[in-house]
This record gives C-alpha cells, sequence and structure tokens, in this order.
C-alpha cells in the first residue's frame, strides 16, 4: 500500500508546469480567443514535444505509455494554466479509445496524435455538443450504442458559442451507416463507459488546477489590495473564505489521484470512484468561483481582470463529461445497493 | 501507488479482527463521562493492553507492537469495525504519548507510556483556562520552582475527563515576568496531591466530561516537567498537531458513522425528505474522501515526509462531516431525533442524539476551527497577518 506518486512522477509534473506557466499566459489565453479556431497548432505541437499529446499512447507508436497515474498530476496542470488546447478530448479521451480500439484506425491515427499533428474529437452520449470538432481530423462519435468513426467533411458541425470564451464546441449532424461503425454491442459499451470515465477524470483533475489557481489569484490580490489602511487578505472575514476553498480542494484531491489509479488498473468500482473525484472537484472549484470573485470585489466582475479565465474554465470544466447530478447517480446506485464495501476497512477492500 | 495491502497486512488484519471479534464486549458500556462506565473503560483498556493491542505503533517496551502508520490504520479499521468501546485514555495515548515520545526524556517514556498504554493511568487534557480557551497563549497559572520542585498556583478548566482521570497534563508560566508564549513550561500534574481541588462540569449532554481543577500551592517534582523549561509551547504545539490530526480521529471512526447513516437512510428511504439522498452519498464520498487522505499522509510520512500547518485542514474537515452526518441523521428520524438512548420509543436510534451532541463539540476542542482558518489562510495561503 503506498498512496503517493514517484519521485519521476512529481519531476514531470515540474517539468510540465514550468513549460505551461512560461507558454500558456494569461495574455496567450486572450490572444487565443480572438482567433477562428482558438487554438494554436504551434503550442499543440510543443506540448507534445513534452509528453502531453501522446502520454497514453504506446511508446511503439511514438506515444510515452504512460497510465492515468502519470497524466493526473499532469492534467491538473494545464487546467491551473486555463490551458484552451484538446488535452481532455483528445490526450485523455481519443488517444486510449483508439489504443483500445486498435486496428486500422489506431495504426492510422495514433502515431499522428501522439507528435501533435492530429487532434482527434470523441463525442459521447452525455453531452449534445462535441468538444474540438472543428479543429479535428478525426471524429468518433458514440450513438445508439456503437461507435462511429469518420472525416469531418462527412459530417455537419453548427458551431455554438459557449461562455467560456476558449471552449469551442459544435452540434455535430452526421450519417451512420455500416461504413462509420467501428464498433458494437458489449464491446461498444465498455469502450463507451471507459472514455466517459477518462474525460470526467480528466475534467476532475483540471477543476484541481483552476480551483488552485483561483485560491492563489484570490490570496494574491488580497494581500495587495488596501482598504482601511491594511491589506484585506488581513481580514479574518477574507482569510476565512479562501480557507473554506482550500479544505474543499484538498479533500477532493485524494479522490481524484484514487480515481486516476481506479481507471488506470480497470478497478471493478472505476466508475464510481471517477464519480466522486468530479462531484468533489466540481464542488470546490464552484465554490472557488465564488470565494475568488467575492475577494476581488468588482475589479474580479469585469472582463479586463484575469480572473474570469480560470471562473469560466471551471464552469466548463463542471459542465464536461457529466454533471454532479448525473454522478451523484451513480454513487447512490453503489452507495444504496446491497454489495458495496461500505463501512471501517471497505476503502481498499479490506 | 499501489492501492493494495501486502500479504503481511492483510495477515495483520485478520489477527486484529479475529481478538477483537473474542474479546469486544457484547453489550455496549455505559458512557466514561459516569463514574461506573469510567471504570469499565479502563477495565476494557486492560484486556486490550494484555491482548497487546493497546497502542500498536509505540515500540514493545513501552507497551506497543511497533507496528508501522499503515498498520494502525489497519488496527483503527478492525477497531471501529468491531464497534469496541471509546478509549477513556484518549487524551494519553494520541496526544500525550506521541509528545512524549518526542520530548520525553528516557526515564519519563519509561515512567509514564507503559503505565498509559495499560491506562493505569488515566490522563485530563489541562490546557484551557477561563480566560485562555482559543487565546492559548493566555496562560495564567503558574508554576515557580522551588529547589526540585514547581509550586503550581492557578485554574484549569474544560478539562476533558478532569471528573475521573489521575493525571493532568498542561502548560504554566514558569516565568511570572513572562508574556505570552514565553515563559510557558509543559508539567505533568498527579490529580491526588494536595492543594488540587477537581469540580466536574456537566457537558451538553449532561455528564461530567469536563472538569474545573483548583491547583493550590501544589508541589510537583522537576521531574515531571516535559521539555525545557520556558518551552511549553513548542511542546504544546506538537500535542495540538496530533490533536487535530491523524491521531486523535482515525478516519474509520466517520466511515462507521457514514456506514450506520447509510443504512438509517435506506430503512426510512420511502419518507425521506427531497435531497436527503443526495446528502447522505455525498457524506459516504467525504468519509472516503478523509480515509483516503489519511492514507496518502501516512504513505507520505512512512516516506520520510513531516506533516505541519495541514493538520488544520483536517481538523476542519472531519469535525464538519462528524456534525454533518448527524444533523442528517437527525432529519431522517424526524421526531425521534430528540429521544435519548434509553427512551422506550428509542429502539437502536437513540445514539444518533448522543452523537449529535459530541459532534457538536467537534468545531470547538481542539482549536476552534476558526482559529484553524486563520492557521490555514497565514500558514499555507501566506495570505497576511492582522
Amino acid at each position: 500500500m503506498n498512496f503517493d506518486f514517484t519521485e519521476d512522477q512529481r519531476l514531470l509534473q515540474e517539468t510540465v508546469r514550468g513549460f505551461l506557466e512560461g507558454e500558456c499566459t494569461p495574455e496567450a489565453i486572450r490572444a487565443l480567443w480572438e482567433t477562428d479556431t482558438g487554438r494554436s497548432s504551434a503550442l499543440w505541437k510543443q506540448l507534445a514535444e513534452v509528453g502531453l499529446a501522446g502520454l497514453l499512447v504506446p511508446e511503439s507508436q511514438e506515444g510515452m505509455g504512460l497510465g492515468e497515474t502519470d497524466f493526473v498530476l499532469l492534467c491538473e496542470e494545464t487546467g491551473r494554466v486555463g490551458l484552451a488546447e484538446p488535452v481532455v478530448s483528445t490526450a485523455a479521451v481519443a488517444a486510449p479509445l483508439l489504443r483500445d480500439l486498435g486496428g486500422e484506425l489506431a495504426e492510422r491515427w495514433l502515431k499522428p496524435l501522439a507528435v501533435g499533428e492530429a487532434i482527434v474529437a470523441v463525442g459521447h452520449p452525455w453531452s449534445p455538443f462535441v468538444d474540438d470538432a472543428h479543429v479535428a481530423d478525426l471524429l468518433l462519435l458514440f450513438r445508439d450504442g456503437e461507435l462511429h468513426a469518420l472525416q469531418p467533411s462527412d459530417a455537419t458541425l453548427e458551431a455554438q458559442p459557449a461562455n467560456d470564451p476558449a471552449r469551442r464546441i459544435a452540434k455535430v449532424s452526421w450519417q451512420p451507416s455500416a461504413e462509420t461503425r467501428v464498433a458494437e454491442g458489449a464491446r461498444a459499451a465498455e469502450l463507451e463507459a471507459v472514455s466517459l470515465d477518462r474525460g470526467a477524470l480528466a475534467c476532475a483533475a483540471q477543476l484541481l488546477g483552476a480551483c488552485d489557481r483561483l485560491i492563489n489569484e484570490a490570496v494574491d490580490y488580497t494581500s495587495q489590495r488596501q482598504q482601511f489602511g491594511v491589506p484585506i487578505g488581513s481580514f479574518q472575514a477574507v482569510k476565512h473564505m479562501l480557507a473554506n476553498v482550500k479544505v474543499k480542494l484538498e479533500y477532493a484531491r485524494p479522490l481524484v489521484y484514487r480515481a486516476a489509479a481506479s481507471v488506470a488498473e480497470g478497478h471493478p468500482q472505476r466508475g464510481v470512484h471517477v464519480s466522486m473525484a468530479k462531484v468533489a472537484a466540481t464542488e470546490a472549484a464552484e465554490v472557488g468561483t465564488r470565494q475568488a470573485l467575492q475577494a476581488h470585489g468588482a475589479i474580479g466582475y469585469t472582463w479586463e481582470q484575469d480572473l474570469h479565465i480560470w471562473m469560466r474554465r471551471s464552469w466548463t470544466l463542471a459542465q464536461s463529461f457529466g454533471l454532479s447530478r448525473r454522478h451523484r447517480e451513480r454513487m447512490a446506485e453503489f452507495a444504496l445497493g446491497d454489495a458495496a464495501p461500505i463501512g471501517a476497512g471497505g476503502t481498499f477492500g479490506g | 501507488m499501489d492501492l493494495t495491502y501486502t500479504p503481511a497486512q492483510q495477515a495483520f488484519r485478520t489477527e486484529v479482527r479475529d481478538w477483537l471479534g473474542a474479546h469486544v464486549p457484547k453489550e455496549p458500556l455505559a458512557s466514561f463521562d459516569t463514574k461506573e462506565g469510567f471504570e469499565a473503560h479502563r477495565e476494557w483498556e486492560h484486556v486490550l493492553n494484555d491482548g497487546g493491542y493497546a497502542m500498536v505503533p509505540w515500540p514493545v517496551e513501552y507497551g506497543g507492537r511497533g507496528a508501522n502508520l499503515l498498520e494502525w490504520l489497519i488496527f483503527e479499521e478492525e477497531y471501529y469495525r468491531a464497534g469496541a468501546p471509546k478509549r477513556v485514555n484518549q487524551n494519553g495515548i494520541f496526544l500525550l504519548g506521541p509528545t512524549i515520545m518526542e520530548y520525553g526524556t528516557p526515564d519519563q517514556k519509561a515512567r509514564f507510556l507503559p503505565k498509559m498504554a495499560a491506562s493505569e493511568e488515566v490522563w485530563a487534557q489541562g490546557w484551557s483556562e477561563p480566560n485562555a480557551g482559543s487565546d492559548m497563549a493566555n496562560i495564567q497559572a503558574t508554576a515557580i520552582r522551588d529547589g526540585d520542585h514547581y509550586v503550581i498556583n492557578g485554574q484549569k478548566t474544560w478539562a476533558s475527563r478532569g471528573a475521573y482521570a489521575d493525571w493532568l497534563f498542561g502548560m504554566f508560566r514558569t516565568d511570572p515576568e513572562s508574556e505570552r508564549h514565553r515563559g510557558l513550561t509543559f508539567v505533568l500534574v498527579p490529580l491526588d496531591l494536595p492543594g488540587v481541588t477537581v469540580r466536574p462540569i456537566a457537558q451538553l449532554d449532561g455528564l461530567p466530561g469536563f472538569a474545573e481543577v483548583f491547583l493550590d500551592d501544589v508541589r510537583v517534582p522537576v521531574e515531571n516537567r516535559l521539555g525545557d523549561e520556558g518551552k511549553g509551547w513548542q511542546v504544546a504545539m506538537a500535542t495540538a498537531g496530533f490533536e487535530r490530526g491523524l491521531m486523535l480521529r482515525s478516519p474509520a471512526r466517520f466511515q462507521e458513522t457514514a456506514r450506520r447513516l447509510i443504512d438509517l437512510y435506506r430503512d426510512h428511504a420511502a419518507e425521506a425528505a427531497p435531497g436527503v439522498r443526495e446528502a447522505v452519498v455525498d457524506c459516504w464520498s467525504q468519509a472516503e474522501a478523509y480515509t483516503l487522505e489519511t492514507y496518502r499522509t501516512v504513505s507520505r510520512l512512512l516516506a520520510g515526509a513531516k506533516i505541519g500547518s495541514e493538520a488544520s485542514l483536517n481538523k476542519i474537515f472531519w469535525s464538519e462531516l462528524d456534525l454533518r452526518m448527524h444533523e442528517i441523521a437527525l432529519q431522517i428520524l424526524e421526531e425521534r431525533g430528540q429521544l435519548l438512548p434509553g427512551a422506550p420509543a428509542a429502539g437502536d436510534v437513540g445514539s444518533w442524539l448522543d452523537g449529535y451532541l459530541f459532534a457538536l463539540s467537534g468545531p470547538i476542542y481542539a482549536g476552534t476551527n476558526e482559529i484553524q482558518r486563520n492557521i490555514i489562510a497565514e500558514r499555507i495561503l501566506g495570505m497576511p497577518r492582522a
């Protein structure tokens, strides 16, 4: 039993953090908001070079061949900076989906995905929209218990401007056919379930990073902003609201890390673990947005101030791969069922 | 990361489970805040000690079995799972014991720890004074050096287990000219010495869980000092860390409360108010989060890390979770939520009220949650001091 990350995992996290802090500044994020695609292929290539795109891709396909326990800390870092690039859709969901699918599709797409030359978007039944479809080179779409793969040119995209200017989603209209179908039956169902879990896990990890950033922004601001002759961060009322967010964040963290291990190992309770992580991380970040905004006061309510970058990102992630209501339902079915190992010693199956 | 138990850990669990299965009293003991219950709990501690389970992480020579912290977590899981009695000497074994381990001389370790493990000596806390609660640096009770003794004068209050305990630990001002955190010394005081007067105080549940302790020219040998003279604050902070952190509130306790809450909800699901189902499931998930975080902390401690102010995050989380679980249970019980365990209609639900009354103390003791939030803001987040 060892519930901790390795030195190597921490090192990789620090490397990625350093890279993202340099490249993914608030100015860079705002600049991308103004572009047509909202995406930077140059940045995505750089991210691929530090290993982010192909982390879950096998080494034989130019990937890093790592697992979700390695990935979770890096996802957290991408959330901390508010990275807009398709980490969740392509790196966390599409890559292992293609890997699991195998065959020609994997052969054709995994390598370009790993080196940052291809983006693959995934449509799943929990959302009416497909994330990053507008820049995708391949669409993997779950529908009616089947998985279909198609070229974006074979679909009609209707862009849906969203609250987060970095968020690019579309309604995708297309015709399923025997040619597009790549999995069905039990196999498609399993691929769909694990894809949802991978997406929700990646969102939960990004939410941890976003929440941490929101706290830090609020701490920095309230340490400088003076009222009544003192920094407002010295007021107990301000301290307590941020301390409360910190408590929520630090107790969402172990749920997210356990969920990563469960996805990596294919734990029988993988789905429940992911739901617990998504609910807790969502709640931490939602309280984080409210309290960080309150701590900033009116200046935080402006478009000019950077705070809303991470606020909007948090809301986006909360609304991706299952809202809390849906995840709580999964948790309830498990916890209130008869087979659940509830109580002392039940956590790791004592 | 390896989230499975080793065969040795599994074997230890089985051994503990079997022993507890054979020895845990079949009927619940009376509250240890009654005279009769106190002695019954002391008896149980003797049984536990005879079995070698009084304090498993302690070295063998002090009454433990040299288990590591992970095994201690496993032991705690089995202990709560078996429904074993509360630990009457928790002030000793969970708070003072680890402090003596860190600051005690070899003689003090040999003198105090085995008797603590065996509950031959049960300890009361002597932190608070009438004007030193959350403001613990305002301690006024004095311990003035007179040859090889300290002469103690003053008053301690809200001394947990004070009504029936044998010994008291606390801080006293050894330098009467000193202010605030300076000039304080950590001293261990037998409660049967001349000049000690104990006045039990009934807690919210009506039982004497607290006491006021009046000290009037009480002479305590210098060897009862823990740590250096004038360095009591440092020693006390270590004890407070144990109290907020992982030693006192093992996750198994909250996991068991969550399990009972789920059982209670299942029995009343049909008439439960909207939102209760989600609240119950959230509580379970939070008890899991607390457990996971404890395992994470232990993994890091075993790898050589130290924990500091993080104990304040811990303290807020478990105390609020405990209270929330009991509040929801009372909501589910509706009118029956007001029943004491002995009420004819209480059946097996009366303990929820007891638990609720106790849970209400969680955000107050071990440093109020407001104090913990200040610590988090200033020491973890780095916000400016007032």
